[in-house]
């Protein structure tokens, strides 16, 4: 579907959700007050928040000031870590002219919140916040002509501060927000395109303020889905193939079913342990005995870029100029580069969990994932009932990743809590975890790309098998390029294992092995790779200035390398955001052992709502980054994965941690892009880029662990 | 198969009749309804089910319930005292260092039982003493500041 098809079905079906709903059972659901929702006829108001083509909007928002002079917003987003609780009340506290305190936000409650399309792809801020600001406005604004009647004046005579309107002639003629408000039930819906705050109007937005969440969780009360705990709860337990797609063959439950209070539920071969403990349904359904046939995949960790090489015979093109087939001058130089990346796993420290009740026909679910809604529809869908008799819970999810945009537990947790009849909370094991996650997809990037004599680059063909589009394209002056996209209507297809949308999707590798191959060049060019950079780029000033930026922050002096410095830098498209990480590495010659001492995060992300969230957000992809870059890969044979806990799968740990420094470009007036995901894709490629500049040692493989690091030196 | 196990809680004297090899995290969890010591690997690698028992911090998903007879036992719900938060608490707020939250009670309480034998301790010794614990998020360097803020402000006064 094209980009503008998609974005008039989300309209349409925006409209259609306010059109259907049932205004006066939505107020007494929601109580008194004005409310304001967002419908979307000014589309304008959205421009440049750009979004990739492969994402979908989601413009929905409603507000509600109550009569005891709360402001409530209302939103289908979820708080996973990344901040929105305390980000979005800024937004709306700033535009209506009220004080922070008294914002309300309630999140995920499918019930009582505005559909949304989920909490993923940088969006919360960049799309939703524009909407909610444009709403808040909009509010302001109706508010103010509710008080220009009470105070027998006109609207722009009117100021607004904390809530409280007054005459600017006459400042003790006033009437506060929750005066205008009581008694009524309004609901009013937002028609024309409202005039957001210029950043010298801005009093809350962009200053820093602290999570707001963080008490309850510092003290163990903040809830996440496994927290909830229901009179007569049990405990399931589902009996797993030992890889994916086996087929049960046999089954014997009856040393499970002879440990007291053990009960089964089956459904075909969707086998359930339920026990009203966790601990005994952990060790009964070690009791069941199975027998699976597996399914036979020639695959595994050694052929796995040589079988994605094969596989990726569907070719799309996302972009050519000039003549990407020319031969190069003479005198020019070519490189031929193949760049492997691995499967990796989301590995939120909370698995996928769910606890689920029937109260009458209605079904009450909290689950950690980032998609109340569609996994809401899933629900309704697998268990044949409408979608209004199935309720997502507002709950704090345990990092998601992208990992929790698929909620196979909720369906799991629904369809034992149909057939036992019985309350029932469901714990993926970590093993499960593992399993089941939409692993980012393993690739095999080919780039041949070639410089004149004088050190330009004059061609670039670039070729992803696999991996996926976002960030393929890339953004240097190259007269003859082209970018391939191999088996892109893939998802899971070709894949032994399912694969999703790991933190900033398919531009981790691409732009890992981009910034590689540039620097190979630069190398071989004699020139300084920030200098080389910067020398095709002068088509491109934002990036310019961002790379301009972070060398300054970094001290970055320049040198051919390999320098010996460990010096390492990349730079990328994200989400809107214009992203370079510089990186200072040691390498342990002998060991093979990789220590980032230092990093800097330099970024346009347009508008900075809380400079510290977007800087506690770079720090994350920092650290995760290293992640990919140093250390993850799911080791497997066939559809068999072999990694299924962190003893073997190595995450992240303190003493990686490096100094981490931010700088965000001042763009306050600018609309705002990506801030969770954007720094991570330049992990890989300023890494790999600062291990060459280190030892003259190349890596063409992810995660660079010590082993490939060695074998990488000693082939220099 | 069933005992009765008596220990101390956060402070107060309990017990539980239960198969004496429950495993201690679910015990806490799903008897006591101390919900704030999480389950994130089952097999000791992550840390986010640590609890102190007699001032050792512990994986709580790998020892059985029988450990803690006779023992005390703080969890993160005992951490705050008549409501007010325990500087290690505030030095996490102070610093934001959580993003998800879900690893953050581990985390506190392995910082406490650090903080216990160790009470001002060097960069590197809170990254030795922490290096088990795992926070996907990437919040490392705020909990690292926010320990040795805590350890500076206690003095050594840390145990609640």
């Amino acid at each position: 579907m094209k980009r503008e098809e998609k974005i008039t079905e989300q309209l349409s079906r925006d409209m259609n959700n306010l059109r259907e709903m049932d205004r006066r059972n939505f107020m007494k659901r929601i109580g008194g007050g004005l409310v304001i929702a967002f419908s979307v006829t000014d589309m304008p108001l959205l421009a440049g928040c750009s979004p990739q083509e492969d994402e979908k909007r989601d413009v929905n928002a409603y507000l509600k000031i109550g009569e005891a002079g709360r402001v409530t917003l209302y939103t289908g987003k979820v708080e996973m870590g990344q901040g929105p609780i305390t980000s979005l009340p800024m937004m709306l506290a700033d535009e209506l002219d009220v004080a922070i305190e008294s914002v309300d936000i309630i999140m995920g409650d499918t019930d009582i919140c505005p559909y949304d399309e989920g909490t993923y792809g940088s969006l919360s801020t960049r799309a939703f916040g524009q909407v909610l600001r444009a709403t808040a406005a909009e509010a302001r604004a109706i508010l103010l002509k509710m008080a220009a009647g009470e105070l027998s004046t006109d609207p722009n005579q009117l100021q607004v501060s904390n809530g409280l309107v007054s005459t600017i002639s006459d400042p003790a003629k006033q009437v506060s927000y929750a005066e205008l408000t009581k008694g009524k039930a309004i609901l009013e819906t937002v028609k024309e395109k409202p005039e957001l705050k210029k950043a010298a109007e801005m009093k809350i937005m962009g200053s820093s303020r602290l999570h707001v969440d963080a008490e309850l969780k510092v003290t163990g009360q903040a809830k996440y889905s496994g927290d909830i705990q229901l009179p007569g709860m049990m405990y399931a337990k589902i009996v797993r193939p030992p890889s994916l797609g086996a087929k049960l063959i046999s089954v014997d439950t009856s040393a499970a079913e002879a440990i007291e209070g053990v009960e089964i539920v089956r459904e075909e071969d969707f086998i359930v342990l339920l026990h009203a403990s966790q601990d005994t349904a952990d060790y009964a359904i070690t009791r069941v005995k199975t027998e699976f046939e597996e399914e036979i995949m020639e695959v595994d960790n050694d052929t796995l870029h040589e079988y994605l090489g094969k596989n990726g015979t569907e070719i799309r093109e996302i972009g050519s100029g000039g003549d990407p087939d020319a031969d190069i001058d003479a005198s020019g130089t070519l490189f031929v580069s193949e760049f492997k990346d691995p499967y990796i796993a989301h590995a939120p420290i909370e698995n996928h969990t769910a606890t689920a009740v029937f109260e009458g026909d209605k079904l009450n679910i909290w689950a950690s994932c980032q998609t109340p809604y569609s996994t809401k529809e899933d629900v309704a869908e697998a268990l044949g009932i409408p979608q209004e008799k199935v309720r997502l819970n507002e709950i704090f999810t345990g990092g998601a990743f992208g990992g929790k945009i698929y909620n196979p537990q909720a369906i799991e947790v629904a369809r034992i809590a149909k057939l036992s009849e019985k309350p029932i909370q469901l714990v993926y094991s970590r093993e499960e975890e593992f399993l089941y996650d939409r692993l980012r997809p393993a690739a095999l990037v080919k780039i041949k790309s070639g410089i004149t004599a004088d050190g330009e680059m004059v061609l670039w063909d670039y070729n992803i098998y696999f991996g996926g589009r976002r960030g393929a394209k890339h953004f240097y002056d190259i007269p003859n390029h082209r970018t391939r996209n191999l088996n892109p209507s893939g998802e899971s297809k070709g894949h032994p294992f399912y694969t999703g949308a790991w933190r900033a999707p398919s531009n981790n590798t691409n732009t890992w092995a981009r910034e590689s191959q540039i620097e190979i060049m630069a190398s071989a060019a004699g020139k300084d790779p920030l200098q080389f950079r910067l020398d095709h780029l002068a088509e491109n000033q934002k990036m310019t200035k961002v790379l301009e930026a972070g060398a300054e922050k970094f001290g970055w002096t320049p040198a051919v390398g390999p320098s010996g410095r460990g010096y390492g830098l990349a730079c990328g498209i994200d989400a809107g955001t214009y992203v370079v990480v510089f990186v200072e590495a040691e390498v342990n010659k002998s060991t093979g052992h990789v220590q980032v001492k230092r990093a800097v995060v330099s970024q346009d992300l347009g508008l900075v709502v809380n400079p510290q969230g977007v800087i506690i957000q770079a720090e994350g992809c920092v650290i995760m980054g290293l992640g990919y870059t140093l250390s993850e890969e799911i080791e497997f044979e066939g559809r068999k994965m072999l990694t299924r806990n962190f003893d073997t799968y190595t995450l992240p740990q303190f003493s990686w941690t490096p100094q981490i420094d931010v700088v965000n470009i001042d763009k306050q007036d600018e609309p705002p892009q990506g801030g969770g995901e954007p720094a991570i894709i330049c992990m890989g490629g300023a890494v790999a880029n600062a291990i060459f500049d280190a030892t003259g040692a190349r890596l063409y493989q992810l995660p660079m662990t010590p082993e490939r690091v060695l074998e990488a030196i000693r082939a220099t | 198969m069933i005992e009765t196990i008596q220990f101390e809680i956060n402070g107060s004297p309990t017990q539980l009749s239960l198969d004496p090899n429950t495993i201690l995290m679910w015990a806490l969890r799903n008897e006591l309804s101390l919900t704030g010591t999480k389950f994130g690997c089952g097999l000791g690698f992550c840390g986010s089910c640590t609890v102190i028992l007699d001032n050792e911090p512990v994986r709580s998903c790998m020892i059985p319930l029988s450990d803690a007879k006779g023992k005390k036992l703080i969890t993160i719900e005992g951490l705050s005292k008549n409501g007010s938060l325990h500087p290690i608490q505030k030095a996490f707020m102070k610093n934001d260092a959580l993003q998800c939250g879900y690893c953050t009670p581990g985390m506190i309480m392995n910082a406490y039982g650090l903080l216990l034998k160790n009470p001002e301790p060097s960069r590197q010794e809170v990254i030795d003493g922490m290096e088990d614990n795992l926070c996907r998020c990437g919040t490392y360097g705020r909990i690292i500041e926010s320990i040795q803020m805590a350890g500076k402000e206690m003095k050594g006064g840390v145990a609640v």
